[in-house]
């Protein structure tokens, strides 16, 4: 049985129709792409999974249990994470509330901790300052922040809305490094993505959107080489 | 383009200027004939002496600052609750007074049976636990039924709401316990004044300085330290993602209310153990002055909510005798304002005024512009 799994879901703003019947399935242990161009309905798919929006139509399912008629703290209970689109961590908190708000959900006061190395060891950067208040942090600290804090639930699923957007090159890379790392310590990841090429070269397989319906899907490496995908996306 | 200060200057600016000049003026010129007005003749060089002792304006002093700690306590209310739902809540007064009001019977009860002076801590103790669970339970009722419904409606909608469950308290207390004032008990041993390093000062206001020094340093704590006040904070910031926190948003909500509603039930019943009487009218000005307190502190800002009070309560008891009693108004008021005392609400609103024009984001709040609302 699939991790999650999406079935022919629609979701409407009003009278807009934002996701036209998305179906789609994220395996155990996979990285999975969400491609697709500004406005396909990328970042309306995650916050569907998580419970922000609701579906019209349509089941969202995670291991089989039909989640989305839940809200979305339950949800986070049920193991989701999701890092959503333009950071938004809390800027009025110091980087360690805001990973203890990651870790919320959880009780385990040994496993927060050795979670809370764990993110250090991933991002030195954030231990260096663990006090200071989080909008105080430049923007890649930010994101490697807003990263982290996800990280703290140690979801089954973490959702990451465009992890790499407005960073330095060197940072991309790191964050992408980062995302396959999180992935092979044993996270399930969905990944959106403007830089489509980077994410096929570390996800197993993908899916590219258009205006909120499932244009193509496949291996990572048979969307790197479509010739669609390319010219659209990959810049070639 | 740099364009030349006169060309900047608008209309509105100059107004502005001149509101603000215009203040200054009356401060500075009231206090100056109030630190006179023991002089025979304004042009007699005298060396600055009021015709007040020090004692009376450390006694004002006092006043102000147990008069502002009420208001702090009933502010960190208006203010928490702004601070997550970007709503006023202008039931809160009556939620004060609904505390006051119901604890006055047992503290009347206690009085009868000679309990309350038997055993004074106790009672006080009593008599405050009783208005707080009663206010909070009233502040969690309004949260259910007048603002929950409405999260997702304009935000006028919540506010309409507010001001009828307002009138709906007052007329409901006083449909059931009538329209009089009534006598609060006293404590015998808050009567009276304590000397402290050889100053005087009175027991109930020492007391009501105290209680809410402390309650305002545990709630403090609270929102600071605790896993829960964390998440109280978080949730003020970014509902959303608090939500994708695993947050339990609404549970956070009621915390809110809870928690204001159990700090105003507490000031209502310093606030009577100072003005001995309660009446269901009472939330009306405290919980205005209150709210003023929050907007010059920082609506949201949880220090800025208490240093807001104090500053207010402060100025208002100090203001009247130390801008207004001096003021001079040739033809008019030769020797200063008569009964200056009477205009302490006008020193509070003048304040309100000058905080929206001139500083809308308060004390310690940031620009309100920054603020997703
Ligand atoms: N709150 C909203 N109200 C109305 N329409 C919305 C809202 N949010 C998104 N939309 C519309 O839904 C469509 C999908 O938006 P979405 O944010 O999911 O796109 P996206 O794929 O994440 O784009 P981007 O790459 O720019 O982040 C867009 O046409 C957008 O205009
Ligand atoms: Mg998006």
């Amino acid at each position: 049985m699939a991790l999650l799994d999406l079935e022919s879901v629609h979701v409407y703003y009003g009278n807009i129709h934002a996701l036209k019947g998305i179906s789609l399935t994220v395996e155990e242990g996979e990285i999975v792409a969400l491609l697709g161009a500004n406005g396909a309905g990328k970042t309306t798919t995650l916050r569907t999974i998580s419970g922000l929006l609701r579906p019209r139509e349509g089941r969202v399912r995670l291991r089989g249990e039909p989640i989305d008629t839940l809200p979305p703290h339950v949800i986070v209970y049920k193991g989701i994470g999701h890092a959503p689109e333009g950071r938004r961590i809390f800027a009025r908190l110091t980087v360690e509330e805001n990973l203890k708000m990651g870790a919320y959900a959880r009780s385990d006061a040994q496993g927060i901790r050795d979670d809370m190395d764990r993110v250090f060891v991933l991002f030195p950067r954030l231990k260096e300052r663990i006090a200071q208040v989080a909008g105080t942090l430049s923007g890649g600290e930010q994101q490697m922040l807003a990263i982290g804090r996800a990280l703290m639930a140690r979801p089954r699923l973490l959702l990451l809305d465009e992890p790499s957007m407005g960073l330095a090159p060197v940072l991309v890379e790191q964050i992408f490094e980062t995302v396959k790392s999180i992935n092979q310590q044993g996270t399930t990841i969905l990944l959106v993505e403007q830089n489509a090429y980077m994410a096929l070269t570390i996800a197993h397989r993908g899916y590219v959107l258009q205006t909120g319906e499932i244009a193509l899907s496949g291996r990572a490496e048979e969307l790197q080489a479509n010739e669609e995908v390319r010219r659209a996306y990959l810049g070639g | 383009m740099q364009r030349s200060f006169w060309q900047r200057l608008s209309i509105i600016n100059t107004y502005l200027w001149a509101f603000r000049l215009s203040v200054l003026l009356v401060v500075v010129w009231g206090s100056l004939g109030t630190f006179q007005a023991g002089c025979r003749s304004a042009l007699t060089i005298c060396d600055f002496k009021s015709k007040y002792a020090p004692n009376v304006w450390l006694d004002l002093l006092v006043f102000g600052l147990s008069q502002g700690s009420v208001y702090a306590l009933i502010a960190l209310g208006y203010t928490m609750v702004y601070g997550i739902l970007r709503m006023i809540n202008f039931a809160h007064g009556d939620v004060f007074m609904a505390g006051a009001y119901t604890a006055f019977y047992l503290a009347a009860a206690f009085g009868r049976s000679g309990f309350l002076n038997r055993s004074p801590l106790i009672s006080l103790a009593a008599v405050l636990a009783l208005a707080m669970i009663t206010a909070t339970a009233i502040a969690l009722i309004l949260e259910r039924v007048a603002y929950r419904p409405l999260r997702r409606a304009p935000r006028l909608v919540p506010l309409i709401s507010a001001i009828g469950a307002s009138f709906f308290l007052e007329y409901a207390f006083r449909g059931f316990f009538g329209s009089g004032f009534q006598a609060y008990p006293e404590w015998q041993i808050f009567t009276g004044e304590w000397v402290i390093a050889g100053i005087g000062i009175l027991r109930t206001q020492a007391v009501v300085i105290v209680a809410s020094v402390l309650l305002m340093a545990a709630l403090y704590t609270f929102v600071m330290r605790t896993k829960t006040g964390t998440a109280m904070r978080a949730v003020s910031e970014d509902l959303e993602v608090a939500s994708l926190m695993g947050i339990d948003v609404d549970r956070v909500i009621v915390i809110t209310f809870g928690i204001g509603g159990a700090a105003a039930g507490a000031a209502g019943v310093l606030y009577a153990l100072v003005f001995k009487q309660v009446h269901f009218f009472m939330g009306f000005f405290p919980g205005i002055k209150a709210f003023t307190a929050a907007v010059l502190g920082g609506i949201g800002n949880i220090p800025g909510a208490m240093i807001g009070g104090l500053f207010l309560g402060i100025f208002e008891s100090v203001g009247p005798i130390l801008f207004l009693e001096g003021l001079r108004v040739p033809g008019i008021y030769p020797t200063g304002i008569p009964a200056p005392y009477q205009l302490k609400d006008v020193i509070a609103f003048t304040m309100l005024v000058m905080v929206l024009i001139f500083r809308p984001s308060g004390i310690l709040g940031e620009r309100l512009a920054t603020k997703k609302a």
